[in-house]
Parts: structure tokens; sequence; C-alpha cells
């Protein structure tokens, strides 16, 4: 069996997991997101809301989960709509704006705790807990791309005008895209909320949100193995660096450097094949 | 003889630059019809006008009796036009055969989640139709190739096969090509023209945008021809190689 040590390391890598999907989700339809911490945490409070301080009904654990991604992913929609009308480097802005307007949000909420936080969550997530939804999304996510949805998140990462050309209707698909995202980063944090235990806005950062991108930019982005392959690299390799010490960040800095140069399209990417 | 797709009185304006000016043409339905004209006639931009991907700055645009001035290019492919690209725009990330099923989108039920997620290790009812429909549509094409290679492999002239089995996927009324003989040889672009009469031949209307004449000549029943934005002929296709108007715009006044 696991130690405690070993099953605490295993939950964060599935809930950084779930991270590296809800960024994979809109990346793969050409929306990058530098904000998801912020639906990170919509779902961490909505959830541990629900599960520990909503008193008036039993609510149980698996629809306070996806209370909380639902409410991460209306939000996500809400977002969208005005958001994936502009492109490129305006969007990035856009969503790390977004990031920080929820951070501060929470902040400034007195009735989840402010910023002191929200304590006293009950410790409703299991490695089983984790292990169940990260399958069903990486299942999920693996049979999409061999659906018109899927497909049509690949065309307009592709060429968004021959896509439009195609018949795909760029604003509902790109608000899918990132509604999903949203949701599925929801649901992190509520996984997230209830290991913890105590949740204040400044865990869910900007760095949360840069974690979470740097996952998929290593990992790569064409099928969901990048964001595992990315979220277990940037999760366990600094607890097996810990022998280096003092040096242990220098040298994981040094690994995402040689990765940017020797495989670009991040560790799970395509063998770009020559023109003829 | 009705008119499927009618222009009337469309101009285009760039900055100070008038592409388009005052052009009216129709095109009947069940017809291959042509446009032919110098580089830089506009050709081009009124293709990007008739699918949408620019809003005309005058006029309006009708098809099969209905004014579709100012819809969306997805909404007009489901009206019933499909187009190609003269620089070819296929998906690289994407195999040949889901480069075309993406143009049978629109013709696939809508799936709800528990339809794809029911059977995660089947192929699902709807992934098989839309497959079959790009099978039948490169056969169509004559494109000989393996379905699953991606198509930076291949050749200008096999992706330009898959552009027009892309298009053709959605099933539409009116089909245009933007120079689909382009960087073909003489027998790539007779077996072209032989494709074309067999799309029209399903019923399909056609509007061609090409350079080669030999093509145009053989296949087309109507030739417009454009010349600075303007329309300056139109007829059938020996009527506008007579025409004096035709010959000083490619020859220049002489």
């Amino acid at each position: 069996m696991l130690s405690s040590y070993q099953e605490s390391i295993a939950i964060f890598l599935g809930v950084n997991v779930l991270m590296a999907f809800s960024v994979y989700v809109p990346t793969s339809a050409g929306l990058i997101s530098l904000g998801q911490a912020g639906f990170m945490a919509i779902g961490a409070y909505a959830s541990a809301y629900l599960t520990s301080r909503f008193t008036a009904f039993d609510v149980p654990f698996g629809l306070a989960l996806f209370l909380g991604g639902a409410a991460a992913g209306i939000v996500g929609v809400l977002v969208a709509a005005p958001a994936v009308r502009i492109r490129g480097i305006y969007l990035i802005i856009a969503t790390l704006g977004f990031g920080e307007i929820v951070r501060v949000l929470f902040v400034n909420f007195e009735p989840l705790g402010g910023a002191s936080g929200l304590s006293g969550i009950q410790p409703l997530t299991t490695l089983s807990w984790v292990v169940a939804i990260c399958l069903f999304f990486f299942v999920f996510l693996w049979r999409l791309r061999s659906t018109p949805l899927g497909r049509a998140f690949v065309a307009i990462h592709e060429d968004e005008t021959a896509a439009e050309a195609m018949g795909i209707n760029l604003f509902r698909t790109k608000l899918m895209a990132f509604g999903g995202g949203a949701f599925i980063a929801g649901i992190a944090g509520g996984l997230y909320a209830h290991f913890a235990l105590f949740i204040d806005p400044s865990q869910f950062g900007f760095s949360k949100s840069a974690e979470a991108f740097l996952f998929v930019i290593l990992g790569g982005s064409v099928n969901p193995l990048g964001p595992v392959a990315g979220a277990i690299v940037v999760t366990l390799l600094p607890e097996f660096l810990r022998f280096l010490q003092d040096w242990r960040m220098s040298f994981f800095a040094v690994l995402l450097i040689a990765c940017a140069v020797w495989r670009p399209g991040g560790l799970i990417s395509y063998r770009r094949a020559a023109h003829p | 003889m009705t008119a499927l797709l009618e222009l009337r009185s469309v101009t285009q304006r760039f900055g100070g630059f008038t592409a388009l000016d005052d052009v009216s043409c129709s095109i009947e339905a069940g017809s291959i019809s042509s446009l032919i004209g110098p580089n830089g006639a506009g050709k081009t931009t009124l293709f990007n006008v008739i699918s949408g991907l620019v809003m005309p700055s005058a006029g309006s645009l009708g098809f099969n009796g209905t004014d579709y001035t100012g819809r969306r290019p997805d909404e007009i492919v489901r009206l019933g036009i499909a187009r190609n690209f003269q620089q070819v725009r296929l998906f690289p990330a994407l195999s040949v055969i889901e480069n075309v099923m993406v143009g049978a989108h629109l013709r696939l039920p809508r799936t709800g989640l528990l339809d794809f997620m029911g059977g995660p290790f089947n192929a699902d009812r709807v992934d098989r139709l839309a497959r079959s429909i790009a099978t039948e549509m490169l056969d169509l094409v004559e494109f000989k190739s393996a379905g699953d290679t991606h198509p930076q492999q291949l050749t200008l002239v096999d992706q330009r096969r898959i552009e027009i089995a892309r298009a053709l996927a959605s099933d539409p009324r009116l089909l245009l090509l933007d120079e689909p003989a382009a960087g073909m040889n003489p027998s790539e672009s007779n077996q072209l023209g032989a494709i074309i009469r067999k799309i029209r031949d399903l019923g399909r209307t056609v509007l061609l945008v090409e350079h080669n004449m030999r093509l145009v000549m053989a296949i087309s029943d109507h030739v417009s021809v454009l010349s600075a934005g303007k329309v300056i002929a139109t007829g059938t296709p020996s009527s506008v190689q007579a025409d004096p108007a035709v010959i000083a715009a490619y020859l220049g006044n002489v």
C-alpha cells in the first residue's frame, strides 16, 4: 500500500492532471488561457461551501464536485463570450486578467472567509475519487478526438478561416472549448479543497494558472497523453530531485529549457512529416 | 433555367482600392460556369464575397431565391455553398480522411454526450457515417492514396483533390472552385475536367475560377470575364473568346 506521503503526492498529481486537462481542452481549439486558477478557485469555493457550510441539506460529495465544476463552467462560458472574439496575445492577457479578478473577488468576499480563507472543509477527497475522475476525463478526451466536436477544435486550432468556410460555427465551438476547460478546472478545485481542507485566495494566484499552462506546454497538446505526461513530470520530478537540495529548482529549469529545445511541441507530439 | 446564385451590384472596396465595381451576375442551376480574367481582376475577392469571408461594401447576394448578404461563412455553407482555396488550406494536424470528415460535419446528426461516451472502445455510429461520406467523396475526386496519411505528405495536386472532396462533403448545391488546376499537368487537368463534369452530373452547380483556358473552354457552359473589378463580357466559351474587349483586357489595347 501507499504511505500517506505517497498518497498525498498521488492526489496532488491527480488534481494537477485535471488542471492540465483544463488547459488542454481550450488549447486544442487554439485558445490559450492563463487564468485557469480562477476557475479552479470557483470550483473549490463552491463545492467546499456546499459540503461544509450549506447546512440546510446534506449535499453528497459527488454532487458538490459536479456543481462546483458547473459553476466554473458557466462562468467560463460567460467570460468566453466576449473573450473568444479576440485572438492570440490579447486573449492570453484577458484570461490572465480574469484569473486575477477572481482571486481579488474572493479576497474581498467575507462570507467565504475573505483573505483569511475558508477552513474546516470536510476531508472527502480520497485517492479513489481522484483516480476515477481522472480516468473518466482521460477516456472522455481521448474519445472526443474522434467526434465532430473534437475535430472541429483541431480545425479551428489549425486554420480558423478554413474551419469557418467548412461550416464550423467558430463562436459556439470556442465557447464549448473554453467552458469545458473551465468545468474541468472547477472539478479539480473541488477535489483540491476537500484534500487541503483549507483554501484561501492566494492558493489560486497566477502561479497556479502558469503551472497548469506549463503542464500542457511541456507535455504537448495533440492528445490527452500530453497533459498527463506534463503533469507527471512537473509534479513528480521535484520529489525525485530532492537529493539535489538547493539546486533542485535550477536543475528543473534546465530540464524545461532542454525540452523546449529538443521537443518544442511537447513530450507527446507529432513527428512532423517532411514536405515531399 | 433558374438562377441559383444572383449577385446584384456587388461592390468591394479595400481602403481606396475598388476590387469589385458594381458586379452583377447570375449562375444557373445545374451549370458549370467559369470566371476568368487577368491577375488582380478581383476573382478571388468575388469568391470571398460569395462565401461570406468578406462582407461586400455594397450590393446584395441571393441564393436560391433568398437574400443572404451579411451571413456568416458557416451559415452560408449550411445554405449550400462550399468552396476550396487557391492557396490550399487543409488542416495539417488531421489526416486526409479526417480533413474530409470536417466538411461532412453539418450533415451528421447531433450527438448527445451520452451517445459519445457510450462504449469507449467502439467506433461510434456518427464516426462511421462521417467516414463513409468522406470515403465516397475521396473516391469521387479520384484520390488514390491512403486516407490516413497527412496532407503535407502529398503532392499539391493531391492536396487540391482533397480540398474539393472536403468541400463536396457538405453536400453543397453550389461548389466554388478557385484555381483547382493550378500546378496540374495536361493529363491531370483533363482528369480534373472529367471530375468537375461528374460533379455537375450529380446535380451540383459549379463556379470555377481558372487560368487554364483549355480546361475552362472545354467544360464551361458559361464564361464571365472580370477585369479590374468589372464584368466586361459574359456568354458561351466561343463568344467570349471572340469578344474584342476580352482580347484587349488580356493583351492590352493593340
